[in-house]
């Protein structure tokens, strides 16, 4: 699988998924049009300042609130190559994996980062490198399943692959 | 080792013997369930996987509910994406304006969920048919596509918390109060990746109404489920709504919780979760001064009959506050039309009060009472979100209808022995 390398743009606990996408934006399912309100009402800066392949960086519960999977397809459009928090809420953890967008869990790696670090992850192992303070931290790599979903480019992709 | 209810109604589903916590199965679905929102999404990834036909018609519902009446061109849009995907695929419990009503206050009142079920709905608040001593869990729209194709989702079968209901709750205590109550002590992550299992004698004192509301917040505690031990109260409502074939699950005596709490119903004072988590909880006696612009009863977690009749009792005969906005919505068709009947809207308007057709609406900030910057609400919603109801700087306070309509006539949140 493939590794994710950037700068870290970081947010605290509790990231609700009407702050990642709030629902006055909901009537389109536009990956690009849903990109351009990505975090609007918690930091009207982020569209400005997030580059490709940047990570993001938070604490416990990351994604709570609604199934919207508009909040995993936004921050994945708006260039966010993957996401580390403390925990994640449930169905933002489901709908990150069934549409791709690699997430880990690593309360050490979400403490230490702070915001602007340069940080690579490896997903097959699950470790997280802080090349700006150079540290390493272990986060929990997918069960096998999970990673043949990933593999297959989300849900959509390994349904299809099984149903031959 | 014993299996709670929950991991006993999936093992069952996945065909298996037992399971235990942390396994990941693949279940068999009774229901899968979509909105206006996150149907459209579902239907390009079932379009992507190349079949032209679900699973089921029968075990499909479709229900545009959240901006609904259609609010813009957009989601009018949307909503005609899906009513064509559903009319193409013959889908059976596509609900349009008219029947339509909020989901999780319309699948139990069609029947279409029944104890023992596994029901997956692309919605956070699935969790409500829990009520009923089903497994329910929101999802993902990819999922509900997945769900659509195959008829089965994968599942980590999750431990649970065991909450014994013990006591009676008091005169304005319902449980709307009994849940954020729950969440308030637990936080908004205490029972993350978990199901919530209520059991104990305390459960014959919560009326069928009470219990959805308590199941549908599970998610706000970061639940994956909740749900209730079956009992002649479950039958009964089963009975008068649906002719399905139900089954009973209950948790082996030995079964393993991540933890146990006790709660006397008797102890749960009125609750209000102040801005801007659930968990941000308050007693009644302990909310202060606090003035409001807007109170809205309804949506998936108290816009039910028995909602409506408490706040009717309360507003009876008084006058919603010159400065504040009162709407209420009943969550479906059904629910109108007995509050029209029972006399409960002429009571409401001669208050004050606008009456609205069932929609999500201002829930999420959709439409039909959305919040100036500055605004202050009281909702019998499930969540105060920062911006949940409208501009960022606005203000949800969560509560059950009998705060809420007290608070309509007060001007400011209240208990209804003050009015
Ligand atoms: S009423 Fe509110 S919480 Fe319930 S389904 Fe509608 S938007 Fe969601």
């Amino acid at each position: 699988m493939m590794n994710a390398h950037g700068k870290a743009i970081k947010y605290g606990d509790n990231v609700d998924t009407d702050v990642i996408i709030p629902a006055r934006y909901l009537n389109t399912s536009d990956p690009e049009e849903l990109a351009k309100y990505c975090m609007e009402d918690i930091d009207k800066d982020f569209v400005n300042k997030v580059c490709k392949g940047d990570i993001m960086v938070a604490g416990k519960n990351f994604g709570c609130g609604s199934s919207r999977e508009h909040a995993p397809i936004a921050i994945k459009a708006s260039g966010i190559s993957c996401v580390i928090a403390e925990t994640f809420a449930r169905i933002f953890y489901r709908n990150a994996i069934n549409i791709g967008l690699p997430i880990v869990e690593c309360p050490e790696a979400a403490e230490d980062i702070s915001d602007g670090d340069e940080v690579k992850v490896d997903f097959d192992s699950g470790i997280i490198t802080n090349v700006t303070k150079s540290k390493t931290y272990k986060g929990v790599p997918f069960p096998r399943f999970m990673q043949e979903i990933m593999a297959a480019d989300g849900l959509i992709g390994y349904i299809r692959q099984n149903k031959k | 080792m014993g299996m709670t209810m929950t991991q006993k109604i999936l093992a069952d589903h996945a065909g298996l013997p037992s399971v235990k916590a942390g396994e990941l199965i693949k279940a068999r679905l009774d229901m899968v369930l979509g909105n206006d929102i996150t149907t459209p999404v579902a239907v390009k990834e079932f379009r992507k996987i190349g079949m032209d036909k679900v699973f089921d018609k029968e075990k499909i519902a479709i229900v545009p509910d959240h901006f609904t009446p259609n609010k813009d061109i957009k989601s009018a849009e949307q909503v005609k994406f899906i009513r064509e995907f559903a009319k193409e695929m013959g889908i059976v419990n596509y609900f349009e304006i008219g029947q339509m009503g909020v989901e999780h206050a319309l699948l139990p009142e069609k029947g279409l969920v029944v104890p023992g079920d596994v029901v997956i709905g692309a919605d956070s608040h699935t969790c409500t048919y829990g009520a009923l001593g089903a497994f329910s869990t929101g999802i993902g729209s990819t999922d509900m596509a997945a769900g659509m194709a195959t008829g089965e989702a994968w599942f980590k079968v999750p431990e649970a918390i065991k909450f014994v209901l013990k006591g009676k709750p008091g005169k304005w205590v319902s449980g709307k109060d009994v849940i954020l109550h729950i969440i308030g002590m637990i936080g908004v992550d205490g029972a993350l990746y978990k199901s919530m299992e209520f059991v104990g004698e305390g459960v014959a004192n919560l009326s069928m109404d009470d219990r959805f509301a308590m199941a549908n917040m599970a998610i706000e505690a970061g639940g994956k489920n909740g749900i209730f031990e079956v009992d002649e109260k479950t039958l009964q409502y089963v009975k008068e709504h649906s002719t399905k074939e139900y089954r009973i699950f209950k948790a082996d005596e030995d079964a393993e919780y991540a933890a146990i709490y006790e709660i006397d119903l008797a102890c749960v004072k009125p609750t209000v979760a102040f801005p801007h988590l659930p968990s941000n909880t308050r007693t009644i006696d302990n909310v202060g001064e606090v003035k409001i612009d807007q109170v809205i009863i309804g949506s998936c977690t108290n816009g039910r009959i028995e909602d409506m009749r408490v706040a009717a009792e309360i507003l009876k005969g008084r006058k919603v506050h010159p400065d504040v906005r009162c709407i209420i919505i009943p969550a479906t068709q059904k629910i109108w039309k007995q509050s029209m009947s029972e006399g409960l809207f002429d009571i409401f308007i001669d208050a004050g009060a606008a009456v609205s057709t069932p929609t999500c609406g201002p829930c999420l900030g959709g439409h039909m009472g959305i919040l100036a910057k500055g605004e202050r609400a009281v909702a019998t919603t499930n969540r105060n979100f920062v911006g949940r109801m409208g501009h960022p700087e606005s203000e949800v306070y969560l509560a059950s209808p009998a705060i809420a309509a007290a608070s309509a006539i007060a001007g400011r949140i209240a208990s209804p022995e003050e009015v």
